[in-house]
C-alpha cells in the first residue's frame, strides 16, 4: 500500500478518478441518457457528489489514523477542493438551469426555503477554505490561523446532510446515510478532542 | 367489442417474440416498458389541449408509484410483475348498488375516451398525457349514491409480498385520496385504464387509477380496488403523512406554495426551462366554480 500511495502517479490517479463522475455524467448527457428529467438528474447527481466528497475529505484524518497510512494527508486538499468543485456545479445547475438566474426569484427562495439556505450556508463555508487552500495561504495565515479558519469544513457536511433531508418528501433513506456517515466522522473527532480515543 | 380478457397483453407476446429471437432481443430490449394493449373503440374527447404530448417512454418511465419504491424509474422496472388480471373493484358505501367489478365489467362501465390533459405535479415538473378512460361520473351514477353521500374516498392496492418497496416509502399504505363528490362529478374527473392507445403500463396505475388534470398529481391514485362513498372527509394519504404541506384539495395553483418550494413554475418534461403554471392547472374554466367563496390558501 505505502509504496502505491507515495507513488507520484498517486495523485493524478486520484485526480483522474474524482473526476470519473463528472465524465460520466457528461457521457450520459452525450448519450441523452440523463432520463425524463435531465436537469433534475444533473441537480442530483452534483448534488450527492459534493456530499460524497464531503465525506471522503472528512474521512481522510480518521483513516490515516486509523490505517496508520499517514500519506492519505496528501490527498485531502484534492479531495476537499474536489467537494468544492462539485458544489460549484451543482449551484450553478440550480442558479442557472433551475432559475435562469431570475435574482427575484432567487433571493425569495434562499429567503424562504430552508432548505436552500442550508445548501448555500454549507457552499459559502466552502469559499474562504478552497481561496486558502494553497501552499501560499499556510504560510500567509499562518499554521494556527489556517488550522482554525478550516474548522469551517465541519460546517458543510452537516448543512449539506440538512439541506438533503429538508429537501425530501418521505423517503429519508439516502440523507438518513450521510448523516449517519459525517455524525460517525464528527463523533471520532469529539472523541479525540476529549481524549477518549488516544492515537 | 373485443374482451378485455381476450386480448393478448403486450408483455406476453413481446415475451414469444424474445423467446423466438433467443437471448438477443432480450439484451435489446432492457426494461421495455410493459403494459399496453391496444385498446379498441376509443373516441377523440373534445377535452385535448394543444400542446405538444409528452413522449410515452418519460410517461412510462419517470413515476411516482411509492409502493414500487421511491426513485422515479423505480416503478417502471419493479411493477413488471405485478398481476393486475384478475382484478376486483369494489364500489360500496353509502349507495343504492353497491357492486364488486372484474375486469371486464370495469371497461364496460361507460365507452373508452381519449382526453390528452396536462398533468402537473406536486414537485413542480409536468407533462402533457394522452389518457383513455371514462369519466368518474359514470362510477358515481352507476353506484346510486344516497344523500349521505357527501365525498368519494379511493383506496389503492397494497400487498407488501408484492411491493416491497413500499416500505421504505416513508408514507402509509395502502395509499388512499378523496374527493368531495361534486368534485367527483366534474366532468374533467377521469377514470383511467389507458394511455396512448393502449391498456395502461403497471407503473402509471394500472389497471384502473384516477386522473384529476386540475390537481396536483397524487390526487390521482394508481391501482384502484375500492371506491366507498361516504358522508364525513375521507383521509388521504399525503395529508396524513405531512398535514402541513399536502391538503385534502391539493389544486394546482401558482400563488400558493408549497412550504418548502414555489409551485409558481413548472418544468415541462423534454424542456430546459420552467414555464408558468397556471392556475388549477388550466382548467380554471370547467372547475373554478367548485371552489367559489373557498379560501384556496387555507383549502390548500
Amino acid at each position: 500500500m505505502r509504496p502505491l500511495l507515495s507513488s507520484k502517479w498517486a495523485k493524478v490517479f486520484v485526480f483522474a478518478l474524482c473526476l470519473m463522475p463528472l465524465l460520466l455524467l457528461g457521457w450520459r448527457g452525450y448519450r441523452q441518457d440523463l432520463g425524463a428529467n435531465p436537469i433534475e438528474f444533473i441537480t442530483h447527481a452534483t448534488g450527492t457528489w459534493t456530499l460524497r466528497f464531503l465525506v471522503f475529505t472528512l474521512a481522510v484524518t480518521p483513516f490515516r489514523k486509523l490505517l496508520k497510512l499517514p500519506e492519505l494527508i496528501k490527498f485531502r486538499r484534492m479531495l476537499g477542493l474536489f467537494a468544492f468543485f462539485y458544489g460549484c456545479l451543482h449551484l450553478t445547475t440550480y442558479l442557472w438551469l433551475d432559475k435562469f438566474f431570475d435574482w427575484r426569484e432567487i433571493l425569495k427562495d434562499v429567503e424562504k426555503r430552508r432548505f436552500i439556505i442550508a445548501g448555500f450556508t454549507g457552499y459559502v463555508a466552502m469559499v474562504p477554505l478552497a481561496i486558502t487552500s494553497t501552499t501560499g495561504w499556510i504560510r500567509r495565515l499562518g499554521g494556527k490561523r489556517w488550522q482554525r479558519l478550516h474548522r469551517l469544513v465541519y460546517l458543510s457536511p452537516i448543512a449539506g446532510v440538512v439541506h438533503y433531508y429538508w429537501l425530501v418528501k418521505s423517503d429519508i433513506r439516502q440523507p438518513a446515510l450521510y448523516g449517519f456517515l459525517v455524525g460517525i466522522l464528527l463523533l471520532y473527532r469529539v472523541a479525540v478532542w476529549k481524549r477518549l480515543i488516544i492515537i | 367489442m373485443i374482451r378485455y380478457s381476450q386480448v393478448t397483453p403486450k408483455h406476453v407476446y413481446l415475451n414469444r417474440r424474445q423467446i423466438l429471437a433467443g437471448g438477443l432481443a432480450a439484451l435489446t430490449l432492457p426494461g421495455i416498458a410493459q403494459g399496453g394493449t391496444k385498446l379498441q373503440g376509443v373516441t377523440k374527447s373534445k377535452y385535448t389541449v394543444d400542446e405538444k404530448m409528452t413522449p410515452y417512454d418519460a410517461i412510462t418511465k419517470y413515476n411516482n408509484f411509492y409502493e414500487f419504491g421511491t426513485a422515479k424509474e423505480q416503478p417502471a422496472e419493479l411493477a413488471k410483475d405485478f398481476r393486475t388480471n384478475p382484478w376486483s373493484l369494489s364500489i360500496e358505501g353509502a349507495v343504492a348498488k353497491p357492486q364488486v367489478l372484474d375486469l371486464d365489467a370495469i371497461m364496460k362501465i361507460a365507452p373508452l375516451e381519449e382526453r390528452i390533459y396536462r398533468h402537473r405535479c406536486v414537485e413542480a415538473w409536468s407533462m402533457v398525457v394522452p389518457w383513455i378512460g371514462f369519466p368518474l361520473a359514470a362510477v358515481v351514477k352507476l353506484a346510486e349514491p344516497s344523500s349521505k353521500a357527501k365525498y368519494v374516498a379511493f383506496q389503492s392496492y397494497y400487498n407488501s409480498k408484492q411491493m416491497p418497496q413500499g416500505k421504505y416509502g416513508g408514507i402509509p399504505f395502502p395509499y388512499v385520496e378523496g374527493l368531495r363528490l361534486d368534485e367527483a362529478m366534474n366532468p374533467l374527473a377521469l377514470m383511467v385504464v389507458g394511455l396512448y392507445g393502449e391498456t395502461l403500463p403497471n407503473q402509471n396505475g394500472a389497471p384502473l387509477r384516477l386522473i384529476t388534470p386540475w390537481k396536483y398529481g397524487f390526487k390521482g391514485i394508481k391501482s384502484i380496488v375500492k371506491i366507498r362513498f361516504v358522508e364525513k372527509q375521507p383521509p388521504t394519504t399525503w395529508n396524513l403523512s405531512n398535514p402541513s404541506e399536502y391538503g385534502f384539495y391539493s389544486n394546482v395553483n401558482p400563488e400558493v406554495d408549497h412550504p418548502r418550494w414555489s409551485q409558481a413554475k413548472e418544468r415541462r418534461i423534454g424542456e430546459i426551462f420552467k414555464r408558468d403554471t397556471l392556475k388549477f392547472n388550466g382548467y380554471g374554466n370547467e372547475v373554478a366554480a367548485l371552489y367559489s367563496g373557498m379560501d384556496l390558501r387555507k383549502n390548500y
